[in-house]
């Protein structure tokens, strides 16, 4: 009976590890790319009117689908909670999740996950009403403060207020939209949460230029697209339909140029190797060679992408600071294509 | 010499009543204002009343039905409802990612419920029409999700052939053995036949829609779906489940006590995550297992767990008398329950059992948690999009609209029931 029960398990094991080492030819044969998002992050992870899902998460995966399967349209994206979203990755029902995920050691090696890159550096920050007069948040001794229960923005909270022995009075809320209601309403005088969701949020007030976002980020929140342990290939395919499109934008290749420089070899070999018109870089990874081109004249190159979802000129203005490329004085950097 | 009159010629004609107690005075006094504690309570109810209104119309009468986004309908408006939001996004809120081109279809299956349970609700129609509400749920299940039309004709084929079936053999060797064979009939038919004949079928005549998948249906729909099914689910298995608890067979009490309290002793949401989480891990990878039916088959059960209390507090009402009265007659078990205790057990759980059914419908709102999209989870994709980043009040104001509906509509049905269904002399 025993030895029946650790054969069965074992072959479900085995049945699961050839499941996942093979996640490139299930996507081919699929026609389709079970990518998991968010339900719903401003600027991140939207539905427009017509029902499609968009974003700058979500539109990493439509670059990974123009890459694998040249169609960007070719995904299922399934929306992921905060509480499902793990679960969907390692059970195989998504062959990747771009979904506001923070890096972490946990994460990483006791989840067994593989981040294949980060697209966006976030931090937690504090937005306060400009009439409180506070223009650093040291000087928010004796605050209350509006902040998500459950969270690392709690635990970050707790730590900045010890390190520099000042109090507060916690407000605790769930979601964000209760959040704005309660800032709103003068509940709290702070509201603390990723600085990309505080400028999101601050967009939608009625009198924005009544609050500021503090100058001090308290925490790092490295955001990026994970892959599951035990399908590398797969995991590199990913990391480096990513690393394509912040290349893209070091190199000058953007959506309208893309398909222009394709077609024949340029005077930058990088750009020669990385488009397919020099070497075999694709192969090397299953696919053909027009993978990278075909990924950034999907959803343009990293900056582009920046720009349209999140960038100074939408409603939610976040600045590129740390997500400019390295030669802007940023942390994006992209390892060499070669 | 003048007559003296002291005995009246006539009736005195009636004079009016006093202007304090008639019409609106009356009712006034008596209603509103009949003591201090009552006067008071009335005017702060009326001046709460007042405030709300004077909050709310202005916020509704500038109302913004066309804008691009939230920020257009401040400038247009500034106070009023935003709800150009709804404008803009009522189909996801009716269907969710449903097909465009296919919104004809939920719409048609939403026509059909309401054809399908009008004679169910209202004994007035003619039965004739309970045929259609047999055939409704495949009807619904080809509409919404699609596909070929063989499968569900299978499907029904195979039920009316057991029916049948069992009816032959009822009529040859007693009703049970009737029961037996239709249902063994049925499972083998299910187990062998539908699926490879309808996929045949299919081949040879492929007649049928464009399929739809689970994770597409959201809004209304997928509301109505939980909440429809569940409640047509639940009463028959919950009034089995009440029977079976009352059961003399120990093992058939056992099971049904057993699956009661083990449902009642878990929250409906930690159910949801172990469908919808603990299943996928099991499960060898790759297994389609649609999570839509996972959440209806638990929905369900859920309710009927429910059901079969509220069910069994009507049965123990009853008075003694009325089993023995039954077994008095010489009906067997079946015939004295189906003629006897459960017509007045039912009648007397209906306020129960409607209370169940709309917690049951309101409750389809959890599962936004697993990530499906209901009108309630559809709102948060909604707001992340940059257009209407902000709005609150519309969107969960009008799905609360939604909700206040449906639910006061069955609360009222559940009254003119009991009112129909009055028998006694009180």
């Amino acid at each position: 009976m025993r030895k029946i029960t650790v054969l069965a398990a074992t072959a479900a094991i085995g049945l699961g590890a050839a499941a996942q080492a093979a996640t490139l030819e299930e996507v081919k044969a699929r026609g389709q790319l079970n990518c998991g998002v968010a339900t719903g992050v401003p600027g991140f992870a939207f539905t427009d009117a017509s029902g499609e899902w968009d974003g700058f998460d979500v539109a990493v995966c439509r670059a990974v689908a123009a890459a694998v399967l040249g169609d960007p349209k070719a995904v299922k994206f399934v929306p992921t909670t905060g509480k499902t979203r793990f679960t969907a990755l390692a059970s195989g029902e998504v062959d990747m999740l771009s979904r506001n995920t923070t890096w972490t050691f946990s994460r990483d090696v006791d989840l067994k996950f593989d981040f294949v890159g980060i697209n966006y550096y976030d931090g937690q920050g504090f937005m306060v009403r400009k009439d409180l007069g506070v223009t650093s948040a040291k000087e928010l001794d004796g605050a209350t403060v509006c902040i998500q229960t459950g969270t690392t923005t709690e635990l970050n909270l707790a730590d900045f207020f010890r390190i520099n022995n000042m109090s507060y009075e916690p407000v605790p809320i769930e979601t964000n939209a209760e959040a704005q209601q309660k800032y709103l309403a003068n509940a709290c005088d702070v509201y603390t949460t990723d600085a990309s969701g505080l400028a999101a949020t601050r967009a939608t007030f009625e009198d924005a230029a009544n609050h500021i976002i503090l100058p001090e980020i308290i925490s790092k929140e490295p955001l990026g697209p994970l892959v599951r342990h035990g399908d590398n290939e797969w995991g590199d395919i990913v990391r480096w339909t990513l690393n394509a499109l912040i290349a893209a934008e070091e190199l000058g290749i953007t959506s309208a140029n893309v398909m222009e420089m394709a077609k024949a070899p340029t005077s930058n070999p990088e750009i020669n190797r990385m488009l397919g018109t020099e070497g075999n870089l694709g192969a090397m990874m299953g696919l053909d060679k027009d993978w990278a081109a075909r990924a950034i004249a999907a959803v343009g190159n990293y900056g582009e992408i920046f720009e349209r979802y999140i960038g100074e000129k939408t409603p939610i203005g976040l600045p590129r600071g740390l997500n400019a490329q390295w030669t802007q004085g940023g942390l994006m950097y992209s390892p060499p294509f070669r | 010499m003048a007559e003296i009159a002291y005995v009246a010629r006539g009736t005195i004609p009636p004079s009016p009543p006093p202007p304090s107690e008639v019409g609106v005075v009356r009712w006034l006094r008596e209603n509103l204002f009949s003591s201090t504690g009552n006067t008071i309570l009335t005017l702060v109810a009326a001046w709460v009343v007042v405030e709300v209104f004077l909050a709310l119309l202005p916020w509704l009468g500038g109302a913004v039905w066309n804008a691009g986004s939230l920020s257009e309908c401040r400038a247009i408006s500034p106070g009023g409802a935003c709800l150009a939001v709804i404008n803009e996004r009522f189909n996801q809120f009716l269907f969710g990612f449903y097909p465009a081109e296919g919104y004809w279809r939920p719409s048609l299956a939403f026509l059909g419920l309401l054809a399908a349970i009008a004679p169910v609700l209202f004994t007035a129609l003619p039965r004739k029409m309970l045929w259609f509400s047999g055939i409704y749920p495949l009807l619904a299940y080809w509409l919404i999700f699609g596909g070929s039309v063989w499968g569900p004709l299978m499907v029904l084929a195979a039920v009316v052939a057991a029916a049948a079936l069992a009816r032959a053999v009822a009529r040859l060797s007693g009703e049970v053995a009737g029961m037996i064979a239709g249902v063994l009939a049925a499972a083998l038919m299910f187990l062998f036949a539908v699926d490879p004949l309808s996929g045949w079928l299919a081949d040879a005549v492929p007649i049928g829609l464009a399929p739809v998948s689970s994770d597409q249906i959201g809004g209304f729909t997928l509301t109505l779906i939980i909440g429809v099914t569940g409640i047509a689910g639940s009463l028959p298995i919950g009034i089995v489940l009440a029977l079976g608890r009352q059961s003399n067979l120990p093992l058939v009490k056992a099971l049904c006590v057993g699956f009661i309290e083990f449902i009642r002793g878990v929250p409906l949401i930690t159910l949801l995550f172990v469908a919808h989480v603990l299943l996928n891990i099991f499960l060898p990878p790759g297994t389609e297992f649609d999570k839509l039916l996972r959440v209806l088959i638990l929905v369900t059960l859920f309710a009927s767990a429910y059901i079969a209390e509220v069910i069994r507090g009507g049965l123990a009402a009853l008075p003694k008398g009325q089993y023995e009265a039954a077994a008095a007659l010489g009906l067997d078990y079946w015939k004295s329950m189906r003629l006897v205790i459960l017509p007045q057990a039912l009648k007397i759980s209906i306020p129960g059992i409607v209370n169940t059914f709309i917690g049951l419908f309101k409750d389809t709102t959890l599962v936004s948690v697993i990530a499906m999209f209901d009108p309630l989870g559809i709102i948060t994709p909604i707001r992340a999009d940059q257009n209407w980043n902000g709005i609150v009040w519309e969107l969960y104001g009008f799905v609360a609209l939604f909700f206040f509906i449906c639910c006061y509509g069955m609360s009222r049905y559940s009254m003119y029931l009991e009112r129909r269904l009055k028998t006694d002399h009180r």
